[in-house]
Order: C-alpha cells, then structure tokens, then sequence
C-alpha cells in the first residue's frame, strides 16, 4: 500500500496532462462516438441504441465525393499555405529582431480573426460592386468589374489565409535555429541562393514542413464557413454537412457518424504521411 | 428607429432558424417575472431574443392588466431544441413553459407524440378569428394549438438592378437571371418544393409522394444555373441584394421593406402564385397544470386587435382574417398581401423528412 502511494506520488506531475487528456478529450470524444451508434427519434433528438445506420449511409457516392472534396481542398490549401509560409519565414528569420516582432505580432494578429470575418471580408473583396475588381478597372487591368467570388479560387484563397499563420507559427522557431553558416556554407562551396535555399535548407526542414502541413490541413478540415461563404455548393466541404445534420436537421447521431468518420480518414492520412516521412529520413 | 427594428427583425429570424442545436445541450433559462404580485401565473415560452423581448414590451404587460394572470416569459430555442426538452420534462410530469410558440415542424412532431395538452374550444372564441390552418387538430378534431405570428417570404430584387418588378416566380427559371439569384440552402426554410409545386404543378399536392418531389426537385433543379448564393445567414444575402451583387432572390418581406424604407435598392414582390407563408404556434404542454390560465392568454392573443398590435410592433402579419384588423393599406402590406399564401407543406418534412433532407443535400451540392 505504501508503495503504491508513493508510487503515485511520484507521478503526481504526469497525472496532471492525464486528466486534461481525459476530461477535454476522451470524454467528449466517447460521448460522441456513442452518440454516433445512437438512433435517430422522431419526436426527440436520439435514443441510446447500438446501430450501424448511421455509418451505412454515409457510405454512399454522394457524401464520397464530399470527403473527397474536403480532403483535396484541404491539401491544396496546405500545400499552399506552406509553399507560401516556407520562403516567407525563411526571410522573417533573416531579418533583425525587431522586424521579426513586428512580423509576428502582425501574423498573430490575423489568428485573432474569426473564420466568419475572413469569410465576409474577401466576399466583400471579392465582390463585383466593392472588390478588387474595381481597382483592375481603374489601372485599366479589365473593362468592367466582375465578381470573383463565390469560386473555388476564392475558396482556396480563403482557407489559404486561415492556414498561413499557423504554417509560419511551425516553421518559425526551426527556420529561426537554423544555423545561418549552413547556407553560407554552400554558398562559399558555389551554390546559388536558390539553390542552397532548395538543396540544403528545405531537406533539413523536412519534418518541420511535414508538421506544418499536417497542421494546416487538419486546421482546414474544420472550416464549415468559407465553404459556405466563398465556394459553390459543390465545394461545400464535409464540416458543412455535418453542420447543416447538426444544426438545421437535428441529426446528431448522423453528424456524430461523420465526424467521427472525417476524424479516421484524416488521422490515417497523417499516420500515413508521418510514416512515410520517417520511412525517407 | 428603423434602422434598430431592422436589425432585430435579423436577428430574431436567425434565431428561429440557427438556434435549435446550442439549446439541445443549454438549457435556456433567463426567465423574467412581470407583475409577480398576481395570484394567477403563467409561464410563456416565445423565441428567445427579438420575439421575446417585443412580448415582454407590447403584449405581455396588457395581457396580464386585461386577465390579472401574471406573465412569466421564457425565452426558448426554437424548433426541436425545445420540443426535447418539453419532452423530456413532460415524461417527468414538469412543464417549463405552459404555453409555448412552436415552429411548425416541431409542432407536428409534437403532436405526433400526443406532447399537447386537448384543449377546449368553448374556451377559446376567438379562435375562430383564424383561418383554418391556424387551428390545429388531433385526428378526433381536438384543437391543439393556435397560430401565433407569421410572416412571409416573397421574392425580392435590387430595384437598380430590375427597373421592374418580376410578377412570378418563374423569374427564378428565367435564363436571363443566370448567376444572379440567392436561395435558402434548406428544403425546411426555403420551401422551395412548395414554391416549385404552385408554381409549376398547380399546388403542393404532388409533394404528396416521393415521385411527386422527385420530379419537383427536377423541375427546381433547372433553376440551378442561376442561383449564385444559397445561403443559410440571412445578412449574407441581404448585404448583397442591397448592393446589387445577387439582384434577386427569395427573402422576408418584412425586412425587405424595411430596408427599402431606409433608402436601399430593394423590393419585396408578392408573385402571382403567392408568398410563402410560416408561422409559429401556440401550444400547451401536457404537462402544464395552468390549462384554463393556458387557453384564456391564447385565446387573448387571437384578439384582432392584439394581432393588429403585432403587425405594428413586431412585423409580423396578422394570423387572423385581414378584415378583423383595422390596419391601413400600407400597414397590411408592409407585412401582407391579400394573394392567397403558398403554404407550407410541413406534413412532408415532418414524414419523410431524413429520406428528404438527403435528397435535397443530394440536390444542391450534387
């Protein structure tokens, strides 16, 4: 018994992030699962039951191809967001101190916007009566101001600027410790800046880019607004789905079956990725 | 003052149509109590937010004068977030709220579960100010609840934009608004089957049937090309009606002519088939213990000169016959218009409505 005592003692500390873990996470995340299994009622919200149905019929074409849309939106904008925040980063890191501040408190600000703001602030920019369009027509870029949104450009450009600040929130503190006599190095040894930047830099960010990626697309996974806002119904991504199940239908037994779903694809898709990265390193 | 009821005529739809999922996990609470000091009490549960503070201003304080039963107002989420826990504290023989202003699907699922206390009708005259679908009925022909406040949906263009004003809905067909429409994203608040079916088919009969919606949905579906914006938030499309960016669009007709009043570009036309009409309902928990308290506040309420109040103060059209109000022109069609209504089918979403709403993903984002 004193052993045992003392043995808990001794992992007081880690007992902390446990119940966290347990309280924020598993809790809510069982609730939902079982909530996934639950069937619908008609009078009410759902009565606990054990049924497959609701995963049955998520396995059908149409929300197949809506899995499909989300998870390739949500690449594309990870991949963008990161092409974007690696070579803007690099420079940051390449500034003085003080810049850097001023960068990344500009940056930290951007994450103070809410997805609804992002949103209806680059419709408004994108607009036809108030948007950009309207500069072109003055510099003489187009004839007539046109609306670029809803698009899937605009989508994109969207979910871009909600990614791109954690993208360079990850890849900050390791382009910052990057010894800078590495890609001096080669450049003494006659490589151009380019080159040093593509052929010694990015291998050693490897991981750090894999993270920023994975980041940014499971980030982006979420947004349920900008698709909304910004797409066409046919990039209406799956939290949208789940939202107008959750919200307006009153379904939660079948939101709760896709989200746990989008949760499985996309956490294999980082194992995969994770596993392939340390398979090459 | 425009400007403010605009806003609140805003928020309180976005309410109606958003709030249903925060409250099936809150319970909503806040009730106040006015004139406590009343023996007889009575707990009214209207939609939180805009609807429930217009009550507690214009209504509740002359009901309570006129009856001596003190109010005690209750702000809920609408639509099944309330139905569940109304259920729920039935099944415990509690009920809080006695009466309750219900959205119609809710209502019916509601009825289907016998939630509704039989009322009586000899203690409720007034109701007969109504038209029929404002009384609602168990199979045997027990009223169970009354109409409480409507409000139309009509369509609506950015006057700039269309110097005239369409006369039909099939405007919405029309190839030459290709890319320029705004629709509600959901078969339960746009009811654009119903829409469809008048327009069309010559009424919402054929939405009697699966094959019957199916072949609406097809009809709809050549509308498609021109919508531009579905949207589920309402100031989404507002701002851009008002700007011209999506010229025209199925709308409020309320707050549509409040912002015309307010200068913007816009009018809310009644078509030759008829704006849509929707509503919310009274209806009493079986649970309540206050009946009789119960049936004399709805039977208040369908009063036209209560009704008359409404339209005034809140906007919303009257449930009663036209006729019983003295409201002038303008003050009946700023909220109304004497075309017959295209009515909800609120039966079918109640029925069918899982077989249906996958459909109608299917539908728009297909």
């Amino acid at each position: 018994m004193t052993t045992l005592t003392a043995r808990l003692k001794g992992h007081r500390g880690a007992a902390y992030p446990l119940v966290m873990l347990v309280v924020f996470f598993v809790v809510p995340f069982v609730i939902m699962l079982s909530v996934s299994f639950f069937s619908r009622d008609d009078g009410a919200f759902f009565q606990p039951a054990f049924e497959l149905s609701n995963y049955s019929r998520f396995i059908s074409p149409f929300f197949g191809k809506v899995l499909l849309t989300s998870l390739t939106l949500s690449a594309a904008a990870a991949i963008i967001s990161v092409s974007v925040a690696v070579p803007f980063t690099y420079f940051v890191t390449r500034m003085r101190a003080r810049w850097q501040s001023v960068m990344l408190v500009f940056l930290l600000s951007v994450l103070s916007l809410s997805e609804v703001i992002i949103g209806f602030a680059w419709s408004t920019l994108l607009s036809k009566t108030a948007g950009i369009g309207n500069l072109f027509v003055a510099i003489g870029l187009m004839e007539t101001s046109q609306s670029f949104t809803p698009s899937l450009g605009a989508l994109l450009l969207g979910l871009t600027y909600l990614g791109l600040p954690y993208a360079v929130l990850v890849l900050y503190p390791a382009l910052s410790r990057l010894d800078p006599e590495i890609p001096e190095a080669a450049r003494m040894l006659g490589a151009s800046p380019i080159r040093s930047f593509f052929n010694v830099v990015m291998p050693m960010m490897r991981n750090t880019i894999t993270g920023a990626l994975i980041l940014v697309f499971v980030f982006t996974l979420g947004a349920y607004l900008l698709p909304q806002v910004l797409g066409r119904p046919q990039h209406w991504t799956l939290s949208v789905h789940i939202t107008d199940q959750a919200i307006f239908q009153s379904n939660l037994p079948f939101a709760a079956a896709m989200a746990i779903f989008l949760m499985l694809v996309s956490l294999a898709l980082v194992g995969i990725s994770t596993l392939l990265g340390r398979a090459r390193t | 003052m425009k400007n403010t009821l605009k806003s609140t005529s805003i928020n309180r739809r976005s309410f109606i149509t958003r709030s249903a999922a925060a409250g099936g996990l809150l319970a909503i609470g806040a009730p106040s109590i006015l004139r406590a000091q009343a023996d007889r009490t009575l707990k009214v549960g209207t939609y939180g937010g805009y609807f429930q503070d217009s009550f507690n201003e214009h209504i509740f304080p002359e009901f309570t004068a006129a009856t001596g039963i003190a109010v005690e107002s209750i702000g809920e989420p609408t639509g099944e977030a309330w139905l569940v826990q109304l259920l729920t504290a039935a099944r415990a023989g509690q009920a809080p709220a006695d009466v309750s202003m219900m959205a119609q699907v809710a209502r019916l699922k509601g009825e289907k579960a016998k939630l509704w206390a039989p009322l009586d009708e000899a203690a409720l005259p007034n109701a007969a100010n109504l038209p029929d679908h404002f009384v609602h009925r168990y199979d045997d022909g027990t009223v169970n609840g009354l109409g409480a406040v409507a409000w139309y949906i009509t369509l609506v263009t950015n006057t700039d934009v269309y110097a005239d004003a369409p006369t039909s809905w099939k405007a919405l067909w029309d190839p030459a608004n290709a890319d320029r429409l705004g629709l509600l994203a959901l078969a339960t608040n746009s009811f654009l089957l119903e829409i469809t079916a008048t327009t069309w088919f010559g009424g919402t009969q054929i939405l009697d049937t699966e094959e019957g919606i199916l072949q609406v949905m097809d009809k709809l579906a050549e509308a498609k090309p021109n919508v531009r914006l579905w949207y589920r938030d309402e100031g989404q499309f507002q701002q851009a009606l008002e700007t011209g960016e999506i010229p025209m669009g199925q709308y409020y007709h309320d707050v549509t002519g409040l912002a015309a009043s307010s200068g913007k570009p816009v009018r809310s036309t009644f078509p030759a088939e008829g704006g849509v009409l929707d509503s919310g309902s009274w209806c009493v928990s079986k649970a309540s213990d206050k009946i009789t308290e119960s049936q004399e506040f709805m039977n208040y309420m369908c009063q036209p000169d209560v009704q008359t109040k409404l339209s005034r103060f809140v906007g919303t059209a009257p449930t009663v016959r036209r006729e019983l109000t003295d409201l002038t022109d303008d003050e009946y069609s700023a909220v109304a218009s004497a075309i017959d209504p295209i009515l909800p089918r609120y039966d079918v979403y109640s029925d069918r409505e899982d077989w249906l709403n996958q459909k109608w993903s299917e539908f728009v984002a297909g």
